[in-house]
């Protein structure tokens, strides 16, 4: 390695059927170095990634290396130029039934590199050398499936350098990880980087971004607004750099009388992601739950919901303590929750808006087991005038209606349950601008009727508008709360990143 | 061909069919479209139309139920068994094979909901199990009235006419086995369109999770609808002993066959595109009508099988072209 390497991307555009994800968006790593890439939800620095990976195409703008134009044509030819990625999803590279020495060496004997035979001692060698240079041991001949997902991690990590790779993109590697493994994330990352390899390191969690990197660059609307010297930098300067100006939303604040403590949780545990969660919600009030993505703001709404397992901690809804062992249990509670993935989870797509609206108050319309047609018909035209429901009739389709009318339905279906709690997991997720102020609208009007509501979110934006109180979550534990008024975004951002002083 | 065409022939092609098919044995066999014939055919429906109907309740749950026909052969054989061996009272015999019928099916909701084997699998291996119990209860024999037993003796029962009546016997002039069907499916109708659990079956069938977040109890509701499937098809079964008047070892197995293809003949009628019982209706109208014309024109029994596969391969065709057209 004489001179150190160079990758340069510069005016790079990308659009998505005529909406623009990346415009003139550039970005470059040097040899040797550690470069963040920052930006919120949207920014487009997956779109950037998938780009230099060769998983997208660019529209126009150029690539070069060490000053010379290269073309990546697909993932292959990347890889070939030596820009490898670390994907999140790193179950989705390793092939579990195969030990972990097959699965460093794996793109090798995919592209059959290796010959016709198997030569067991040398892979296992090979392997072995691989991590070594990493300075981390791992069970060569244990079937990398049975290996914890940080182990996966450095699977594909050990992989790359096998292959040689000159560029690095580590996309939100630290997100699934302990403290301890972060550390010996970070470990690993000291020493490609003592290798000469460049590495592009996504991240959301700020304490990282100043520990690990040396440059950092911001992203914003598809473009790059900011690349600077780590040293040059404050935490409060990256984000406000990632927020840019303020576009302030309208969002519909009902006056509503706050009362009672109708849901009541401590201490809540449940899988991995939820660790102690305690939170009171009162009949009336808004209470957002803001966090980045892998918080664990989705489990904890499934917890509540008994759709997940609780490990430990109590819920208590109207005074008295929940044993939900299954959704209906918490419905029969007087619980609601509106899901994140809406067409999965929220809505029977191939059926009816009358079917879907009455699905959770099916008990209402029964007499003897009997459904009693009309007055479920009632209800349905009722709820799809008064929630705005844009939709030919109630026999119609589900799937034929918009996202936001979709969403509408599985919000509204809940109304005749006569609900005390909502849990709201992400209800703005894919609703354009117009079903949006609707669904706000639709949620202070249920807090005005002294429903309790939870709205958990990764749009800070929505939080400071909509909520009496917000609670920032991070890491599966609530970590901070500020009363209505008193969070800027900035803060919000800051905390649910992980606060300033932290070592995330 | 243009979308709107494709949707008329989706919609309304197989009962196009169906009509075409009687008009076209009707004009080749001047006996085919006479009253007793017809009756015939709609008893023939009978036994094969109450095991579609619980194929159509598994399936309406979106789960599958191989092991019906296996079921049919030991309700058959139970049956029957209890009759010339045991010389039990019909009320034993009718509430036992039930009974038998449920547990099957109760089984199978057990290995599918709780221990979480695919349905194909699960009731795949059930099929065999369920027929092999069938096979060592009679040894491979088949049971009929006072029956030479493998030691010599004489078996001491036989099979009442109450019990024969239930296949043989005329209500007004009508076969009993299709008085039967006939309440059967006016009945299931109801049950989906009108009762809680039909709907919830209709729901769990069309997304599970999105059931479950809303409250519906699925587990309980899809071990309902297995429970169903193994119960008609014991009725089934029961139908089928009483028309043949004998306990043939395995008889139930074809029916599986005809049964899965009427429910997915039902699928494409009008154009619900999953199962629903007025489809399954026609479809085991569709299956009948075939199996019988073909039969008057000598075409041999023994190209039954080919006839049903085909009928379900194009049954399935027209539906998924349909679904994945709609999806696109």
């Amino acid at each position: 390695m004489s001179q150190p390497s160079m990758l340069c991307m510069s005016g790079i555009c990308k659009s998505f059927s005529g909406v623009p994800a990346l415009k003139d968006a550039g970005l470059e790593v040097a040899g040797g170095e550690v470069h963040a890439l920052l930006g919120a939800n949207g920014a487009g620095k997956s779109t950037l990634i998938k780009i230099l990976s060769g998983a997208y195409g660019a529209d126009s703008g150029s690539v070069e290396i060490d000053g010379g134009p290269v073309v990546l044509g697909g993932p292959a030819e990347a890889k070939a130029l030596g820009i490898h990625c670390v994907y999140q999803e790193v179950d989705t590279a390793i092939v579990p039934a195969l030990s972990t020495a097959e699965n460093i060496l794996l793109d090798r004997h995919a592209a059959n590199g290796a010959g016709r035979w198997v030569n067991w001692k040398a892979m296992a060698e090979e392997a072995g050398a691989a991590l070594q240079r990493l300075g981390v041991e791992l069970p060569l001949h244990k079937p990398a499936g049975e290996l914890s997902l940080a182990e996966k991690q450095l699977v594909l990590i050990a992989r790359l350098l096998t292959e040689r790779a000159r560029f690095v993109i580590l996309d939100e590697p630290t997100a699934p990880l302990s403290l301890e493994e972060a550390e010996r994330l970070f470990r690993v990352i000291e020493g490609l980087k003592a290798s000469g390899i460049g590495i592009i390191f996504i991240t959301h969690r700020l304490p990282e971004v100043f520990r690990v990197s040396d440059r950092i660059t911001v992203m914003r609307d598809g473009m790059r607004v900011l690349t600077a010297d780590k040293r040059d930098l404050t935490p409060e300067g990256v984000v406000e750099a990632m927020l840019g100006r303020k576009f302030e939303e309208e969002y519909p604040k009902l006056e509503a009388d706050i009362g009672e403590v109708v849901l009541d949780v401590n201490g809540l545990r449940s899988g991995s992601r939820v660790k102690d969660v305690s939170l009171k919600v009162r009949s009336g009030e808004i209470v957002a739950v803001v966090g980045l993505v892998g918080a664990g703001k989705t489990e904890l709404s499934r917890a509540l919901f008994g759709a997940d397992s609780v490990d430990g901690g109590t819920i208590r809804a109207g005074g008295r303590p929940l044993r939900l062992n299954q959704p209906a249990d918490a419905v029969a509670a007087g619980i609601a929750l509106v899901p994140e993935e809406r067409r999965r989870q929220g809505i029977v797509a191939s059926d009816s808006v009358l079917r879907n609206l009455s699905l959770p108050s099916l008990k209402r319309w029964t007499r003897l087991g009997f459904l009693t047609g009309r007055k479920e018909e009632e209800s349905a035209s009722g709820l799809i005038s008064s929630l705005g429901i844009k939709t030919a009739g109630f026999q119609q389709i589900i799937a034929t209606l918009s996202g936001g009318n979709q969403q509408k339905v599985s919000i509204g279906k809940w109304i005749p349950t006569e609900a005390s709690v909502y849990l709201f997991d992400e209800p703005t997720k894919g609703v354009d601008i117009g079903a949006k102020s609707d669904i706000f609208r639709v949620i202070g009007n249920l807090a005005a009727q002294g429903k309790a509501i939870l709205y958990l979110t990764c749009e800070f934006q929505e939080a400071v508008g909509i909520a009496d109180r917000i609670l920032v979550m991070y890491d599966g534990a609530i970590v901070k709360e500020f009363p209505r008024g008193q969070a800027s975004l900035e803060e919000l951002l800051i905390e649910a990143s992980g606060g300033r002083g932290g070592t995330a | 061909m243009n979308s709107r065409s494709a949707d008329f022939i989706f919609k309304y092609g197989s009962l196009l069919v169906i009509g075409i098919v009687i008009i076209f044995f009707s004009i080749w066999d001047k006996h085919f479209f006479t009253y007793d014939n017809l009756a015939s055919i709609l008893r023939a429906i009978s036994i094969t139309a109450f095991v579609a109907i619980g194929v159509t309740f598994s399936l309406s749950v979106d789960g599958f139920d191989l092991s019906v026909g296996s079921t049919v052969s030991i309700v058959i054989a139970f049956s029957t068994a209890l009759m010339v061996w045991y010389q039990m009272p019909l009320a034993v015999v009718i509430i036992g094979s039930l009974l038998l019928g449920a547990a099957v099916g109760l089984v199978n909701s057990l290995l599918i909901v709780r221990v979480r084997i695919p349905d194909l699998l699960a009731t795949l291996a059930m099929m065999y199990i369920v027929s092999g119990i069938q096979q060592i209860f009679t040894k491979g024999n088949s049971i009929y009235s006072n029956m030479i037993m493998p030691d010599g003796s004489t078996a001491p029962g036989t099979i009442p006419s109450s019990f024969l009546w239930l296949g043989q016997g005329e209500l007004l002039g009508i076969p009993v086995p299709v008085v039967l069907m006939a309440v059967a499916f006016v009945a299931v109708f109801i049950f989906f369109k009108y009762t809680r659990i039909g709907r919830q079956m209709e729901m769990t069938g069309g997304n599970e999770e999105a059931a479950r977040l809303s409250g519906v109890r699925v587990k309980r509701i899809r071990t309902a609808a297995y429970v169903l499937s193994g119960l008609f098809a014991a009725i089934g079964g029961l139908l089928f002993a009483a028309r043949t008047g004998s306990g043939q070892s395995g008889a139930g197995a074809p029916i599986l066959m005809e049964a899965v293809a009427a429910v997915f003949v039902g699928y494409s009628v009008l154009g619900k595109g999953r199962p629903n019982i007025v489809g399954t209706f026609f479809g085991a109208v569709l299956i009948g009508v075939l199996l019988n014309g073909l039969t008057m024109m000598n075409v041999p029994y023994y190209s039954n099988d080919f006839i049903k596969g085909a009928v379900l391969v194009l049954a399935l065709a027209i539906t998924f072209i349909h679904l994945n057209r709609k999806r696109a």
